[in-house]
């Protein structure tokens, strides 16, 4: 695997970043204010991921899409798509006005992300505990090629219940695949309520590095520790990758914050306008 | 309509016992196929769920091990994985049982190939009562129906060996996924030489203004024996092969709706959503008079048993088709 080269992570790449994050959060509060309603819990969770991801972490080239040598980053929770479409759209992958469109009919960008109609998604998505084995499928492909780009896989941690997110560990790490990186935004929720008490988690890394994986866990809400994490891969030559991103559910704004019933919800434009103001305030605090 | 195949010849004698009748497995017929285009396409990968070896895929593995994956016994991840190859530019080729590929990773067939219309190929194994020792766990009567109903698909029941080899041609040259359902045991051979293959295309193998018997897989044997039967008996049978069950040969049955009085559909599946219910669908819209009957399982499990056992308790060898058929014209 080849050595990247990387902008140094000064405290002003960092205020970039949380800069980007911050307009990421504004950009998805306004697509579920267009549409009525959304994904809001998980989308908010994982925006300082995303962030990191497409805004210094992941090779590629907006004007060539499927340029055969991007790094690939599957949504696996495509609920979650706002955060993605935003970034998408920020590095010009589609103009704005599709963007102001979310969720209306003949729109490409749909709640569950389709890699047949918006350039930059690698994989349509929606049912959880699919994205680790096209991840999976996808490093075989790059390592038959000879090619060094790397796949990168967000899951939900409730998303990780499902079978099929084992099996793909299990052959991830009989394939020895140090090309692909599993990113599992741990916000303690899923759809009804706390993980915890629907199934027993931890200790979850160990079961990762049980696995045979090669893991490190982060505060998912900074955006410097998350790139600095994900600039690290692989952890051990010859592992896959686990980075464990600790996270708060509808981070960002704070009637949302840990609350089950924002997992999916609607909300008035008087709602919208609060959070909107208080990510407004967030930027002003970091510019 | 294809150009005349040769037909194997039949033996006229009821009993598979004192039958010598030339058998090949259609199981190794798609990976012998698929070895021979490898070469030359190194595009092509291929994949099991810990059955290289029951499938035969290993035809193709041991010549080409670098592009052979075995993900274990992990349906759901091994087609996520054929997926994830498809994104970036392989033909994967996926076989194993047909009930644990597509009832196990049903959800995954659909979602992570057929909606993003990617180029892999399932070859489902054991299909039919093929594998009726191994009891309803293994033999698998449901599968054309589930693969029927699942958009961008096409679904392939070839009749023997080499229609089998044809079928894996024609869904290599084809850009997007095909299920192409083969058997267990040796099947009876039905073209003693390459037939031409064109996907939707039937073969019509004998002609008939009497009945048409329209069958796909192991049961176009079966139904050339119950023509045998009929011709004995003063009944001109035309014999159809549906190697393709969508996109169907509307014409072809249409045509033989008009120009014969009955028309009997014959496969190894329920008579729910398979071969009969395609031809129904295209007979009931078109409105088109005949006298007509699916033969398959009805709305039941087998029981277990060996393949020929269990076709003569249900009524699926040639003795019973023509029975059937016999009977509808007398209605
Ligand atoms: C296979 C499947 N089952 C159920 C759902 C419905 N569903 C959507 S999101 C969700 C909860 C997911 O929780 P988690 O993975 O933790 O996501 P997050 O909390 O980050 O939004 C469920 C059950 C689904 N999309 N796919």
């Amino acid at each position: 695997m080849s050595k990247r080269e990387y902008i140094p992570l000064t405290s002003e790449r960092i205020r970039e970043l949380t800069l980007k994050a911050n307009d990421i959060r504004r950009e998805l509060v306004k697509m579920f204010g267009i549409a009525g309603g959304g994904h809001f819990g998980g989308s908010l969770s994982a925006v300082e991921i995303v962030a990191a991801l497409y805004f210094d972490v992941l090779r590629m080239s907006p004007n060539d899409p499927n340029w055969p040598n991007r790094d690939r980053f599957i949504l696996s929770k495509g609920h979650a798509s706002p955060a993605m479409y935003a970034a998408l759209c920020d590095l010009g992958f589609f103009p704005r006005s599709v963007l102001d469109n979310f969720e209306k009919p003949g729109n490409p960008l749909t709640m569950h992300p389709n890699m047949h109609k918006v350039p930059g998604v690698e994989a349509s998505t929606g049912s959880l505990g699919h994205g680790l084995p096209i991840g999976v499928g996808i490093s075989l492909g790059a390592r038959l090629d000879g090619r060094d780009y790397r796949t990168f896989v967000l899951m939900g941690d409730g998303e990780i219940q499902a079978g099929s997110v084992w099996e793909a560990v299990m052959c991830a790490a009989h394939y020895k695949l140090d090309n692909l990186v599993a990113i599992v935004d741990r916000n303690r929720l899923s759809c009804d309520g706390l993980i915890a008490e629907l199934q027993c988690q931890d200790p979850l890394l160990p079961r990762w590095e049980a696995f045979s994986w090669k893991g490190r866990e982060v505060d998912g809400h900074s955006v410097g520790e998350v790139a600095a994490a994900l600039r690290a891969v692989p952890y051990e030559p010859g592992k896959p990758s686990v980075l464990i991103a600790n996270t708060v559910k509808g981070k960002g704004i704070s009637f949302m914050e840990n609350k089950p019933s924002f997992h999916r919800a609607n909300i008035s434009p008087e709602q919208t306008q609060q959070a909107l103001a208080e990510i407004a305030t967030r930027r002003e605090e970091w510019s | 309509m294809s150009k005349e195949p040769i037909i194997y010849h039949l033996a006229k004698d009821e009993q598979y016992e004192d039958l010598d009748i030339e058998k090949a497995l259609t199981r190794e017929a798609w990976s012998v196929a698929l070895a021979e285009m490898a070469e030359e396409r190194p595009e092509i990968v291929v994949l099991s769920a810990d059955l290289i070896g029951a499938t035969l895929a290993c035809r193709f593995a041991d010549r080409y091990p670098e592009r052979s994956f075995n993900i274990g016994v992990a349906e759901q991840d091994l087609i996520g994985v054929a997926a994830g190859l498809a994104l970036t530019g392989k033909i994967p080729v996926v076989a194993t049982f047909s009930v644990f590929l597509l009832m196990r990773a049903c959800e995954q067939v659909r979602t992570d190939i057929c909606y993003p219309n990617l180029n892999v190929k399932l070859i489902g194994t054991a299909s039919g009562l093929s594998f009726g020792l191994g009891g309803v766990t293994h033999a698998t009567t449901e599968d054309i129906a589930i693969a029927r109903a699942l958009p961008n698909m096409v679904v392939i029941v070839p009749a023997d060996y080499l229609e089998t080899a044809q079928a894996m041609h024609a869904a290599m040259a084809r850009q997007g996924p095909v299920f192409i359902r083969v058997g267990r045991s040796a099947e009876p051979v039905v073209y003693a030489t390459e037939p031409s293959f064109e996907i939707g295309k039937a073969h019509q193998l004998r002609e008939g203004n009497d009945v048409t018997l329209i069958g796909c897989g192991v049961m176009v044997f079966e139904s050339l024996r119950a023509a045998d039967i009929l011709r004995d008996q003063g009944t001109s049978a035309r014999v159809i092969d549906m190697h393709t069950i969508k996109p169907l040969d509307a014409e072809v049955v249409l045509t033989a709706a008009r120009e014969t009085k009955a028309m009997l559909t014959v496969e190894e599946h329920t008579i729910i959503g398979g071969l009969g219910s395609a031809v129904a669908e295209v007979l009931a819209e078109a409105g088109v008079e005949v006298r007509f009957k699916r033969i398959g399982l009805p709305d039941i499990f087998a029981t277990s048993g060996r393949p020929d056992y269990l076709r003569e308790l249900y009524g699926l060898n040639g003795k019973a088709i023509a029975e059937h058929a016999t009977a509808l014209l007398d209605k």
